[in-house]
């Protein structure tokens, strides 16, 4: 318990954010019309934000440990508790999950017509699920909440999705199985090995044998891989985000590829350190070659969703590169650009969900000349793709910017490589923004189609707009909830094991 | 005089049993008269759950330990009982059972839950013979109650062939131990094989290959399985619900008493044996489950399947991995007999014509998109906590490549699982056909789906079981 801070709040904070989606879910199952059921989504989502607020006020910045912990017994037979907390480097995701809900109630207010109880259940759903796992401080906890997430997720894509929605929604749930099956044996192989329990905390303290180590860190790292997704296993993402929903894509970019991330951090770290030692310059290798392959995927592409859900796989190349930088710099720069990633991927597929709710198409040919029939649209989305290619004084060029010195630290080469995606990356934004929004059309039938946004679409990119600039602008804010944490986990990361030899001379010659 | 007391003071342990007899002909008598299936189906569940009632105050042992009443029995009735609660259920909207034939239809189901009975509390080869062989009887006639149905008929020929091979296969391998010990008694068997050091003896191992294989046979284990798709698809559909529950766990309770009890030093020959068809089990069931159009043959492969998943738990040949065996009995129990119940009140077989039922039926859409999750073993649903109970158990034990193997067909299993909620959710209707309601199998879905979630959310009280 010396690493836990008990919730010191008058209520449990942390269950009711993670558990009031859920309590709204089962209203909505009662409800029949659907102005109702929108309004008690919209409600639900932001009463959890509300509730959540006192997290981030009463943070203590100061301590590493876990805080606003709830901890009760659940499965005794098998050493089991029902245990939450949140740290530096998950607080943010809470944070992250809960806004991100509330738009994708927005976002979806028009667009969905069909089966409007069951969507917003699984909107609901999902959001507990998420929340779930990034306040999860029992591992199994944090598996059931991990593929909890799998039932709602499949119907949103494959309901409420384009044509070719059932194939992505399969595929999107095998590729995610496969990943988190080998997981589960990993859980039970550590549970046995750490002596008989599922907390975090505990099982960091045991130093397991190499072995075992390594076994474990590839068990774990099949379903972190997968969700990330990092190359070669990244085939589901650009499938399940184009085909799926508005609100199903902003979920997936923004939140369900983090917990990928996420994973690598609270687990594979803390718990198989030496493991990490040894496969880090693959894994770096890896994150190069997603951000410059995803680079040039995402050139290519044709479809504008397809083309965000391809520059996904190289941001979050970007990502993976700073966590396993093994460095303070590169690690609070992964984790700034998760949530950088999750505000402007997030709003970007937002804004083709506005166009596509008037076009009904998606294919960038189609468009063209946005700057005069949608003028407010085209300036927010001006900001995302200017924030999307690191232009500076906003949220990505802080993140970029960190990832690539923690980077450089470890490995001038990869660092240097790495940089090329940036490039590639404001090229393929600036003339996705050429194409569709300044390049003159002759498609009247479309432009007659386009009007410009309304109140409820300018109010839920509000909070995005603001996110961008002030994570920009005062990156020590975001910074400073994660700094603690971060420190804390490379001490232990660095005090633990032996040094690997052979690896060292790589990271030598790289260098 | 007193010697005729003490033998009937000696029939405690066996109450039940002789409980479930007398319900059983009193439906059977009942049927000459009543000719309605609801009456019938309630005397049933009248009778189960007496029995039920009557199961925990009935422990001990009768004739000489040839019958033992315990802990380990006692959980396989209820599971029995519970079977019979929910069969008779379904059984009543089931309209290819005439209502004429209502008294036998019901009575030979007791008859069966009998034959289970005596299998889980048999201290003695002999005892388990006779159990086996009157649950498979009743069984056989049950899968081709359809008389006037060629398929009803194919199967229970098929099965009853098949079926007397492996009791006759039982039966060698029971002749070649006595032969071998002088004894049948499963106690005696054991003391005998530890004292004279013949676990290693090639007639030893013959005997238990053969004893294993009629227990394989039983359970539908590959290579064991061919007529188990025949069957569950012939039968009538509450029959395979039955047959996918009772006679497996029956199989498998007799199974964990004899090889922990009489053959517990010959685990090195039933053990590797196991591994074997555990893992062929476990995959032949999940592929061939991929092709299917139908879905009681689709269920039936997946109820291999799931045989090969509890194999796991007797292979280490742990109490906990038993205890996870039987808790993976009790909650397949549960999504099974749901998601049957879901077949027969929809009425349809083929796969296809499940399209859009969301839209028009979104209740008994939702439960089958819990059983079907449940069955792949996806939280917070009931399906995972039974695997992770197992694989726990296994890799405590050792077995860990095993269960990577086991884990891995699981995803497959998803595949042919979640096709059933593509086609409820994300097609298009093909063929509009008004469902008729049926308050007992809105009961039994009902009752499943929330026992999925129960154990799934919370399954400490049912750990301790």
């Amino acid at each position: 318990m010396e690493d836990m801070i008990l919730n010191n709040l008058s209520y449990p904070v942390l269950s009711i954010t993670i558990f009031l989606p859920l309590a709204g879910a089962l209203i909505i199952l009662l409800l029949r019309n659907a102005g109702a059921i929108r309004w008690t989504a919209f409600l639900t989502t932001t009463a959890t934000l509300i509730v959540s607020l006192p997290l981030y006020i009463h943070f203590d910045k100061t301590t590493y440990k876990m805080q606003f912990v709830e901890s009760y017994p659940w499965i005794p037979e098998w050493n089991l508790n029902y245990t939450v907390g949140v740290d530096g480097i998950s607080i943010l995701f809470v944070f992250l999950s809960t806004l991100i809900s509330i738009l994708c109630v927005l976002v979806s207010w028009k667009s969905i017509q069909e089966k409007i109880k069951l969507f917003y259940m699984a909107i609901l759903l999902i959001q507990t699920a998420m929340t779930g796992v990034f306040a999860a401080v029992d591992l199994f906890l944090f598996y059931i909440f991990w593929e909890a997430m799998l039932i709602p997720m499949f119907l949103l894509i494959g309901i409420w999705g384009s044509s070719n929605r059932v194939y992505a929604a399969v595929k999107f749930v095998l590729f995610t199985l496969a990943g988190s099956v080998l997981m589960l044996v990993g859980i039970i192989a550590l549970y046995h090995a750490g002596g008989k329990t599922f907390n975090i905390l505990e099982l960091a303290r045991v130093h397991y044998p190499f072995d075992l180590q390594i076994w474990l860190f590839l068990a774990f790292f099949a379903a972190f891989a997968v969700k990330v997704p990092m190359f070669p296993v990244h085939t589901w993402l650009p499938d399940a985000h184009t085909e799926a929903p508005t609100a199903g894509s902003v979920i997936l970019a923004g939140i369900l590829l983090k917990m990928g991330a996420y994973g690598f951090l609270r687990l594979s770290m803390p718990l198989f350190p030496d493991a990490v030692k040894t496969f880090f310059i693959p894994m770096l290798i890896l994150s190069v070659i997603a951000i410059i392959y995803g680079a040039f995927v995402t050139m290519m592409q044709k479809d504008i969703k397809r083309l965000i859900a391809y520059s996904s796989v190289s941001h979050m190349g970007f990502v993976t590169l700073g966590i396993f930088s093994l460095n303070q710099t590169g690690m609070e720069g992964g984790i700034l650009q998760m949530i950088n990633h999750g505000i402007v991927t997030g709003a970007l597929f937002m804004c083709i969900g506005i166009v596509y709710e008037r076009t009904h198409t998606r294919l960038i040919e189609d468009y063209g000349g946005l700057a005069r029939a949608m003028p407010i649209f085209t300036v927010f989305f001006t900001i995302f793709v200017l924030a999307g290619s690191g232009f500076p004084g906003m949220n990505y060029f802080i993140g970029e910017f960190l990832i690539l010195s923690g980077a450089f630290k470890t490995s001038m080469l990869l660092g240097a490589v790495s940089i090329l995606g940036i490039v590639l990356g404001a090229a393929y934004m600036s003339w996705l923004y050429y194409r569709i929004v300044l390049k003159k059309t002759n498609n009247a039938e479309m432009t007659d189609k386009l009007y410009d946004m309304n109140a409820r679409e300018i109010l839920m990119f509000a909070p995005l707009i603001i996110l961008v600039f002030y994570i920009g602008v005062q990156p020590h804010v975001p910074l400073s909830y994660m700094q603690v944490s971060v420190e804390h986990l490379l001490e232990r990361f660095n005090a633990g094991g032996q040094e690997i030899t052979a690896v060292k001379g790589i990271v030598e010659v790289l260098k | 005089m007193t010697g005729l007391m003490m033998k009937l003071g000696e029939l405690g342990p066996l109450f039940p049993e002789i409980l479930m007899t007398v319900f059983m002909l009193f439906v059977l008598l009942a049927g000459l008269v009543v000719k309605k299936k609801s009456i019938m189906a309630f005397l049933s569940i009248l009778g189960a759950a007496t029995v039920a009632y009557v199961i925990p105050i009935s422990t001990g042992t009768a004739f000489d330990g040839m019958f033992v009443s315990d802990g380990y029995s006692m959980f396989f009735k209820y599971i029995f009982m519970m079977s019979i609660f929910f069969v008779a259920l379904m059984s009543i909207n089931y309209s290819a059972i005439d209502e004429r034939h209502s008294g036998e239809y019901y009575s030979l189901m007791l008859l069966a839950s009998i034959g289970m009975m005596l299998m889980a509390s048999a201290g003695d080869l002999i005892v388990l013979y006779l159990g086996l062989e009157l649950m498979s009887l009743s069984i056989y006639v049950l899968t081709g109650f359809l008389r006037h149905n060629q398929k009803s008929n194919e199967a229970a020929l098929k099965y009853f062939l098949l079926g007397a091979f492996a009791t006759a296969i039982l039966l060698y391998g029971i002749a070649m131990i006595y032969g071998l010990t002088g004894t049948t008694n499963l106690k005696a068997v054991a003391e005998y094989i530890a004292k004279n050091g013949i676990a290693a003896n090639p007639v030893m191992l013959l005997a238990v290959i053969s004893i294993t294989v009629a227990f394989l046979f039983k359970i539908a284990a590959v290579p064991f399985h061919m007529w188990a798709p025949d069957a569950y698809e012939g039968a009538p559909t509450p029959i395979t619900a039955f047959m996918s529950i009772g006679p497996k766990a029956a199989a498998f309770a007799a199974f964990g008493r004899v090889f922990f009890e009489a053959l517990d030093l010959a685990k090195t020959d039933w053990g590797a044996i196991l591994i074997a068809v555990a893992i062929l089990t476990i995959a032949v069931g999940n592929i061939l489950a991929i092709a299917q159009t139908n879905i009681k043959r689709m269920l039936a492969y997946s109820s291999i399947a799931h045989a090969g998943y509890m194999l796991i738990g007797i292979i280490p040949g742990t109490k906990e991995g038993m205890d996870a065996m039987m808790i993976y009995m009790l909650i397949y129990a549960f999504m099974n007999m749901g998601a049957f119940a879901v077949v027969i009140l929809l009425g349809r077989e083929d796969i296809k014509s499940y399209g859009g039922l969301a839209k028009t039926h979104p209740f008994i859409s939702a439960a089958m998109l819990v059983f079907m999750f449940s069955l792949t073993g996806i939280p917070p649903t009931a399906g995972f906590i039974g695997k992770f109970y197992l694989f726990m158990a296994a890799i405590n034990a050792g077995y860990t490549w095993l269960v990577v193997i086991a884990v891995i067909f699981s995803v497959a299993s998803a595949f042919y699982y979640l096709r059933i909620v593509v086609n409820m959710y994300m097609k298009e209707m093909k063929e509009e056909a008004a469902i008729a309601p049926s308050p007992s199998l809105s009961l039994v879905i009902l009752i499943t789906v929330l026992m999925v979630f129960i154990i799934g959310i919370m399954p400490s009280p049912f750990l301790n079981l």
